[in-house]
């Protein structure tokens, strides 16, 4: 009797191990992914130090699939990525359904918040899984969230909320904020106040920034007449997302302050200043393929590349369905070169992931900062958490 | 009078060859600071830092000879594996071990080296004698992890990004098989009877125990530690003890070792040591077991007897790799 259950244990184990193991499927299965891009206007220059780059995004999904090719050729997949760049003047959602759509499961969209919104309401997109790397707007995460798209860049609020922890744990709680005339402005103020709010930091003056000084004012007059205020504060906070006149503070201000928000101190997801948790060989890996530094977009792009190969290796599948199913479930660890596993938030599909607290030549800090706490993981500490969220497709 | 001298003398003596006995018989444990380019010299009995020696630019992996009379030291922004003499520090040769070196492995005989090169996906094999480079084997993305069998028959090597562990037939340098393994796999530990292939996956948070000749999984383990959230637990280094006993494991930024049953593989215990647990070794009794704590900037020192860590000893910016002389 006892030698008899022990040899129905003995069978259930060999049986539970075959089927958790990973059995190699040698037939060939590609895993097709679409690039999807527009031609976009080279923004006004501060300087000749950082030359514009065209293809942001492109070279870190290229670097990705080859990533991935890595991965299949030992497990019988191959990767393929073809890319769509559709002229400024072009037309994106005839591209799309024409080109990408029926054929391709899976695209890497860097397209604004607009087109991309427009071309994830086509009726062609239903069967398709769109990884944003390019937006980093709120409300496709909140209201205009929809259920075909998983943004990888981190939102206006993630980056708000690690400059407000990271403000607060310097005890730096009173804050100037400067905003551009541009929209994109305007919500990272947004995100900025949301913050404060959030950390009880008090933003004690906010004034907008016109652009308007002529032939003969110049930026370092301005700067300091305009930064003289009745109360103090402890920093600057700028929101200028072209950096059209972010980089003019730092140094002219009336009080000697620090700058932080998009220029001085910036909360991102990528940086060159970046070495730890093995940054160094992917940096290195970049650099030999671009010949430049990796940007952010080529960060997020790299990510989305990567988790479609990440979940097609692991489910042993090239479908939408599983391979959705996969990159939502608690299952996924994405190595994302910042000492935490990545995975996407399943109220809204946001990549939860450390962000990095960069000076133009220095890492400064890494949030979530050590401290802020949370019951599930720290790194929900950023950005819009379950219960505030107002996305209703994960519900 | 003379008696007095003569006692003295022959107490001065004792004392002395006790010393020098001493000396002798203890221990010496050696960590690598990578931030220091320096080596912490670690007198493990007495809990003391001996000394601080130079190396060269960012040394991270270090291995003892298996006849403990040279150290080889993987100094990274030199780009090149460091032979030294164990006992007088002093550097002998430098190896050619292809860029920027971090882990490495030494057969059982001690006449060949296996380099990971993480930037060029490749496994580098090194005649030591000749100091020259055998063959380059081309594995997955980032190869970290990196051990030969005690019996000499396999070489494994885990690459990060690829979430794989290649099997490597040392007669032939060629990989032979290809096992995928939990997200980010970072050290690989194997038994001593060879049986085993321990694999920690830092992402996933788990280790995987692997059956050296079916290649097949035989458990996964996962652990908990009080008021630390999943995303902190980071396996990296594993040492499995001798017997078969028991398995050790950092949890890395967790800042503890896991101490696992290594035959019904149950966690047994989680002890404190110090921020961004990296590496381990034994003593050459396995009665302690020493750890690298990167962050923290300090080695701690655990009683296996009584699995109590018994003292952290500060040894220099950011201690990476630890090896031990008997």
């Amino acid at each position: 009797m006892n030698l008899f259950i022990q040899l129905i244990i003995k069978v259930l184990i060999i049986i539970q191990l075959l089927g958790g193991f990973v059995v190699y499927a040698k037939v060939q299965q590609t895993v097709n992914i679409a690039y999807l891009a527009q031609g976009q206007d080279a923004p006004p220059a501060l300087s000749n130090l950082d030359p514009f780059i065209k293809n942001k995004g492109m070279v870190g999904a290229e670097l990705a699939v080859a990533d991935n090719a890595t991965t299949g050729q030992f497990t019988g997949q191959q990767f393929a990525l073809k890319k769509f760049i559709v002229p400024q003047d072009g037309d994106v959602a005839a591209v799309f359904t024409k080109q990408i759509a029926g054929k391709f499961s899976f695209v890497v969209s860097m397209l604004p918040a607009e087109p991309l919104i427009s071309v994830a309401d086509l009726p062609e997109a239903k069967q398709v899984l769109i990884l944003d790397a390019a937006s980093s707007d709120d409300s496709l995460r909140n209201g205009q969230c929809r259920n075909n798209v998983l943004h990888l860049l981190p939102s206006r609020a993630m980056r708000a909320d690690a400059l407000g922890q990271y403000l607060m744990k310097k005890r730096w709680g009173k804050w100037f904020l400067v905003v551009g005339t541009a929209p994109g402005d305007r919500l990272f103020a947004e995100a900025i106040k949301r913050s404060a709010k959030r950390f009880n930091m008090d933003i004690v003056a906010e004034k907008t920034w016109e652009h308007t000084y002529g032939a003969r004012r110049t930026a370092q007059a301005d700067v300091a007449v305009f930064s003289q205020l009745d109360d103090d504060y402890d920093v600057l906070v700028v929101a200028d997302e072209q950096g059209v006149f972010g980089e003019y503070l730092d140094y002219r201000t009336w009080m000697p302050r620090p700058v932080v928000g998009t220029q001085g101190l910036v909360a991102t997801a990528w940086h060159r200043t970046h070495e730890q948790w093995g940054a160094t060989q992917i940096q290195n890996r970049f650099q030999d393929q671009a010949g430049r530094w990796m940007e952010e977009q080529d960060y997020a792009a790299y990510l989305a590349v990567r988790a479609v190969g990440e979940a097609s290796t692991r489910t042993q599948s090239n479908e939408l369905k599983p391979i959705k199913d996969y990159l939502l479930s608690e299952k996924l660890a994405l190595q994302g070169y910042k000492g935490s596993p990545l995975s996407f938030r399943a109220w809204d599909g946001q990549l939860r992931q450390p962000l990095l607290l960069a000076a133009p030549r220095s890492l400064v800090a890494v949030a979530p900062i050590d401290g802020f706490l949370h019951p599930k993981t720290e790194l929900d500490t950023l950005g819009y958490d379950q219960p505030e969220s107002t996305c209703q497709w994960g519900k | 009078m003379m008696k007095g001298i003569r006692m003295n003398k022959i107490v001065t003596g004792l004392l002395l060859s006790l010393a020098l006995a001493g000396w002798v018989n203890a221990e010496t444990v050696f960590v690598t600071l990578e931030k220091d380019n320096a080596l912490a010299v670690v007198d493990p009995v007495a809990g003391t830092l001996i000394k601080t020696v130079p190396v060269g630019q960012r040394p991270r992996g270090i291995a003892i000879s298996p006849d403990h009379k040279f150290l080889y030291i993987a100094t990274s922004d030199d780009n090149t594996i460091k032979l030294f003499d164990a006992e007088t520090l002093k550097e002998l040769v430098k190896l050619p071990s292809g860029d920027d070196p971090e882990t490495f492995a030494l057969n059982p005989a001690g006449d060949k080296l296996y380099v990971s090169n993480e930037d060029d996906s490749l496994v580098t094999v090194i005649d030591i004698a000749k100091k020259k480079v055998i063959k380059q084997i081309k594995v997955g993305v980032e190869p970290e992890g990196i051990a030969v069998s005690p019996d000499n028959r396999w070489l494994v090597s885990a690459s990060e990004t690829t979430n794989m562990v290649h099997w490597i037939d040392t007669k032939t340098n060629e990989v032979v098989e290809n096992t995928l393994v939990d997200p980010r796999p970072r050290a690989v530990s194997f038994t001593a009877d060879s049986q085993q292939l321990w694999v920690t996956s830092e992402m996933a948070g788990t280790v995987t125990v692997m059956d050296v000749k079916t290649k097949q999984l035989l458990n996964s383990i996962r652990f908990a530690v009080d008021g630390v959230t999943a995303d902190k637990i980071q396996p990296v280094g594993v040492v499995i003890d001798k017997d078969r006993r028991r398995a050790y494991i950092a949890l890395g930024p967790a800042n503890r070792v896991a101490v696992v049953n290594a035959q019904n593989y149950e966690v047994e215990k989680v002890l404190l040591v110090g921020a961004r647990v990296w590496n381990l070794a034994f003593s050459p009794d396995q009665k302690r077991l020493y750890t690298t704590n990167g962050v923290s900037n300090d080695m701690s020192i655990i009683d296996l007897e009584k699995l109590t860590v018994t003292q952290s000893l500060g040894v220099g910016t950011y201690p990476w790799g630890v090896a031990v002389k008997p």
